[in-house]
């Protein structure tokens, strides 16, 4: 299948790229891994005039974790991420960078595509909602630091201004005695997730101190569940809290029927899955090793 | 409108120039400019895997990538695998194990087995299987394949150090 045909552009520096959107208007896409976007191309869902390809924009993918924030250029691939220190540092990360499609779509895709895509079914917005991260965009009026609540507005469609575009994306190191676990459940590796339940818990004397809980598929955007964590926050990760936390974190979902599974499906999968997201997050919370990855069907 | 691009791709060795439309993909760049039909496309969707092909060293999709996007870059095809006539090893432990019938899926498969083995020289069970994961195949329920793979794994461990079976230094 034949994308339509557009003129190809490929910005060297992030100035360039923003310059060329800007010049070039309202038929300007950037083209960054293209694990999304070809999909769209060739299905012709979209016919875009022009591409401005920021693949090769050096230095855009690296992975900065000397402070006590983390920060990840948004051309960072699915695997570079999966297999860096932050990833063996924080098992969390390590999940949803390693559970992402299969092994050839992570070697091209990036987290700042996935993030811009808008797409509910991504899991890096996800994962941002539950560690609490923001985005770094550059566009013709200057850079700004964007947070990752209400970034993804509707199905596909992001807070990013015309000729904006994500240069990186920043979280602070969890403290110590935090766990995080991101599961996910789906079809096969190159599918995208059913559902995913991202859970990030700081536990201290057996309290829990804070807690994140988000899903992923679950809607037309992600979604934060803040009522199933105050569910959990204060208490200290009994049956019942955990119970109350999954029904709420069902109630926070709005799942529609669809190739992957009816909603009442999708509506259990999200409460087996955040009950698994707090059981693991917790071990890791007091510092056991778990290995976490996707199941399918 | 859609001018078209010069650019470079190395494939298995050998860099080749062309002038191509933006919206050429890498697959078809391959298999029709270029002639080598060894790449196969089968869901044309970045499902199956029968389009897998090495950039720098790594697998991808090439039905899920513009030429443009490889120009500058090495990409190995399952034709680069044979030297001097002999068979790499895992093509080898295919051939061996049955790990193909209808062989479709095959050209994907290799090129994915062959980065795992450069990366990882004794790979678990599990490994193989996630190696893998991005490459469907329909025929032979995957046994025979994982078998084979596991089966190169050690041959090019007996023979490590010194040329393989198949020519190629692992
Ligand atoms: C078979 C398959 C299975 C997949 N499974 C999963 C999965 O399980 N989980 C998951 O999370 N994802 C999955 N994906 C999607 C994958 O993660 C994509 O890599 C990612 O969504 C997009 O990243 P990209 O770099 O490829 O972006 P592109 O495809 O290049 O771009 C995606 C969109 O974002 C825009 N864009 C890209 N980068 C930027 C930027 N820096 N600033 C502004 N706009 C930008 C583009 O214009 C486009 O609209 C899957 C993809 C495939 C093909
Ligand atoms: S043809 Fe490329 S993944 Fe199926
Ligand atoms: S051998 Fe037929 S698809 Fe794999």
């Amino acid at each position: 299948m034949y994308p339509a045909p557009f003129q190809y552009h490929r910005a060297k520096t992030v100035d360039e790229a923003v310059g060329l959107l800007a010049g070039i208007g309202e038929g300007a896409r950037v083209l960054a891994g293209g694990q999304s976007l070809l999909a769209i191309l060739k299905l012709r869902f979209d016919e875009p005039t022009d591409l401005v390809d920021i693949g090769r924009i050096a230095n855009l993918d690296q992975i900065d974790d000397a402070g006590e924030v983390i920060n990840i250029g948004a051309l960072a691939t699915h695997n570079r991420i999966g297999a860096s220190a932050i990833a063996e540092a924080i098992p969390i990360v390590s999940d949803c960078a390693n559970g992402i499609a299969d092994n050839q779509v992570r070697n091209l895709g990036t987290i700042g595509g996935s993030v811009a895509s808008g797409d509910p079914s991504c899991d890096w917005p996800t994962l941002l909602h539950t560690l609490d991260g923001e985005i770094l965009c550059q566009g013709p009026d200057g850079a700004r630091t964007l947070d990752i609540n209400g970034f993804v507005e509707d199905l596909y469609q992001t807070a990013l201004k015309p000729a904006e575009i994500i240069t990186g994306l920043r979280f602070k190191k969890p403290a110590a005695g935090s766990g995080g676990a991101y599961c996910t459940f789906k079809r096969c590796a190159p599918a995208y997730p059913t559902i995913a339940v991202g859970v990030q818990l700081t536990i201290r004397n057996g309290q829990v101190d804070s807690s994140r809980i988000a899903l992923g598929s679950a809607g037309l955007t992600p979604i934060r569940a803040s009522a199933a964590e105050a569910e959990l926050t204060g208490g200290s990760l009994g049956a019942d809290e955990i119970n109350k936390a999954a029904e709420a974190a069902v109630a926070a979902a709005d799942p529609y029927d669809d190739r992957r599974g009816s909603a009442e499906f999708k509506r259990q999968l999200i409460a087996t899955l955040t009950k698994r997201a707090i059981a693991i997050a917790q071990r890791r919370a007091g510092g056991e090793t778990v290995k976490n990855s996707p199941e399918y069907y | 409108m859609n001018d078209r691009i010069l650019i470079t791709v190395t494939v298995n060795g050998a860099p080749h120039e062309r002038e191509v439309e933006p919206r050429l993909l890498l697959v078809q760049f391959i298999r029709e400019e270029l002639g080598l039909t060894g790449t196969h496309i089968g869901c044309d969707t970045s499902y199956c895997g029968a389009c897998t092909v090495l950039l720098n060293d790594l697998p991808i999709k090439s039905c899920t990538m513009l030429a443009v996007q490889a120009d500058g870059y090495e990409v190995r095809t399952v034709e680069g695998l044979e030297k001097d006539g002999k068979l790499h090893a895992v093509q080898d432990a295919f051939s061996e194990h049955h790990a193909l019938q209808c062989g479709y899926c095959t050209p994907g498969m290799l090129m994915s087995a062959c980065h795992l083995l450069e990366t990882n020289a004794r790979p678990t069970d599990l490994e193989i299987r996630k190696s893998i994961q991005g490459n469907l195949c329909r025929c032979t329920g995957y046994s025979n394949i994982i078998k084979a793979i596991a089966s190169a794994a050690d041959k090019i461990q007996e023979v490590s150090g010194q040329e393989v079976a198949g020519g190629n230094p692992v």
